[in-house]
């Protein structure tokens, strides 16, 4: 009775997906009837040239956007654990409500500022929009690490004479380094995946894969944009298993 | 820790200003914006005007508004139910299962919703594998069109937040001291009564925490609606959408934002009342 429900609710997870990976194989244009397997599809998509560009583009975005939100989500998960200061709740809070605000709220917020300051939009604009929805996922996944390190570590390490510095270097950074791979997959996932505050914020001149791809699915089903979706979820399934891998509790001998 | 600041305060700096920057005065201009009149493309003060706040009352616009409100509502009901109980069991098997089932509900918490949106138009056409599915098997006789109604869009959206819902209430039943429950029994109460008045209390702010999960992005993930649909099928989201991108309204458009947003602060003041004992934000 468990499991049946469970695998019901799997079921409904799962199978649309399957099935949009089955018929990217499927030879045929229109038909949901099956007419055997072919790679023509994904073949489509690497003469592509248009979208090896957005690709390009969504990689280089992703790489940066995710490395620059995990530094700073780092240090301030670090801040936030370490020291008490004035503002602290406060800061706790924004970054709370900053995952929870929904996302168009975000986007028209940061088109207004970027108009107002006379920005242009491209990938400056997406830059910072990316870098900024991805901070308040790195300190959470960062600081859930951080609150199971016992603070003797860090008492000890300044008790021998270390600066603040020398322990983030040397104790902090290798402690959390798990989650802090994570935390820059679940970002790099985050920013190729984005569609909402990307809509907002992107250019003309700087296509990205996401936006390729909702401009696509709003024409309706073609083979190759399944040949295309199949891709990138398993790319990002890839990513997301491989920071929940990282994210495994680690036996307490490790920590110790 | 004394010794040592310049650590300290050049971070705390480099996120406030980050934070101010990007975040802060974005909201404060979506709010300036809000109350200044259609001629100016950038948040000004010189003319103050409720008239975009009054337009969004007295007009068709409101009717959106109920609507968006009527699908969220059903949408975070329907994943409240749906999804509890599956968090429940969940959280209630040994360690090694228990990690492999929730890795399978992180996946689609994590990758594109727009993607496994698209998967499901291949499912509910009218000549798609759900009608095919009936058809064959007899149940109905006339395909259904079940694309581009508010129904596509309500399974759309249930389909893709139900994550938003599992994932926190079943880090709270995880917290839940399961003694609490025995001694219920052990008392005499029965399955519900434990249920209502042991259970439902300590998971709370799993379940309003998921709901602003739920709820929010309902009224707001755009594409879902475009997609699932068709034209017909307006929530929030498409509305600021249109104001921003097609009607050029954008004072109306931050009006709506701005409602949205304190909807949001009112969510989360609750969920804070709820938790206050309870500091750190461990519900992800």
């Amino acid at each position: 009775m468990k499991m049946s429900y469970l695998s019901l609710i799997y079921f409904f997870f799962y199978m649309p997906i399957f099935i949009l990976v089955l018929y990217s194989f499927n030879n045929a244009h229109y038909s949901l009837v099956w007419h055997g397997a072919t790679w023509h599809w994904y073949q489509a998509l690497f003469n592509d040239y248009d979208l090896w560009i957005a690709t390009w583009h969504s990689l280089i975005l992703g790489v940066l956007a995710a490395s620059a939100a995990m530094i700073i989500g780092l240090l301030t998960a670090t801040i936030l654990y370490r020291y008490e200061f004035f503002g602290r709740y406060l800061l706790n809070g924004l970054l709370f409500v900053m995952i929870l605000s929904p996302e168009i709220v975000m986007g028209v917020a940061l088109l207004i500022l970027f108009t107002t300051i006379q920005l242009p939009l491209g990938f400056i604009s997406l830059l910072l929009s990316h870098i900024s929805f991805c901070i308040p996922f790195v300190v959470v996944t960062i600081y859930s690490r951080l609150v199971g390190i016992d603070k003797n570590i860090f008492e000890a390490a300044k008790d021998l004479g270390a600066t603040d510095w020398i322990v983030f270097t040397r104790i902090l950074v290798p402690l959390v380094a798990p989650a802090l791979l994570a935390s820059w997959l679940l970002s790099f996932t985050l920013s190729l995946d984005d569609v909402i505050i990307s809509y907002f914020v992107a250019g003309p001149e700087f296509e990205i894969l996401p936006l390729r791809i909702y401009s696509l699915v709003r024409s309706g089903i073609k083979p190759e944009l399944n040949a295309l979706c199949s891709v990138l979820f398993v790319i990002t399934c890839a990513l997301v298993i491989l920071s929940q891998l990282a994210l495994r509790k680690p036996k307490t001998s490790e920590i110790n | 820790m004394k010794l040592n600041n310049g650590f300290r305060n050049n971070t705390l700096i480099l996120i406030w200003l980050w934070l101010a920057l990007f975040a802060l005065l974005p909201l404060c201009m979506i709010v300036l914006e809000s109350f200044s009149t259609h001629q100016t493309p950038q948040p000004t003060l010189t003319e103050f005007t409720l008239d975009n706040y009054r337009f969004l009352i007295n007009t068709a616009y409101f009717m959106v508004f109920e609507k968006s409100l009527l699908i969220a509502g059903s949408v975070t009901l329907l994943c409240l139910l749906l999804g509890y109980p599956f968090a429940y069991i969940v959280a209630r098997m040994n360690d090694t299962v228990k990690n492999y089932l929730i890795l399978f509900v992180i996946i689609p918490f994590w990758t594109s919703s727009l993607i496994r949106s698209y998967a499901l138009i291949a499912i509910l056409k009218t000549k798609g594998i759900l009608n095919s599915i009936l058809l064959s098997l007899g149940i109905i006789h006339q395909p259904l069109a079940i694309l581009f109604t508010n129904y596509a869009v309500i399974l759309g959206l249930v389909y893709n937040l139900l994550p938003f819902m599992i994932l926190p209430v079943l880090t709270n039943i995880e917290r839940l001291d399961y003694r609490l429950v025995q001694a219920a029994r052990d008392l005499g109460a029965n399955w519900l009564i434990t249920f209502v008045r042991i259970i439902l209390p300590l998971t709370m702010p799993g379940i309003i925490a998921g709901s602003i999960l739920v709820f929010l992005p309902a009224m707001t993930i755009f594409y879902i609606p475009d997609i699932l649909g068709g034209a017909k099928s307006i929530l929030l989201g498409n509305l600021i959408q249109n104001q921003f991108l097609i009607a050029h309204n954008w004072p109306l458009g931050s009006a709506i934002s701005t409602l949205l947003t304190l909807i949001l602060v009112a969510l989360v003041l609750i969920y804070w009342k709820m938790t206050r004992s309870n500091k750190k934000s461990e519900w992800l």
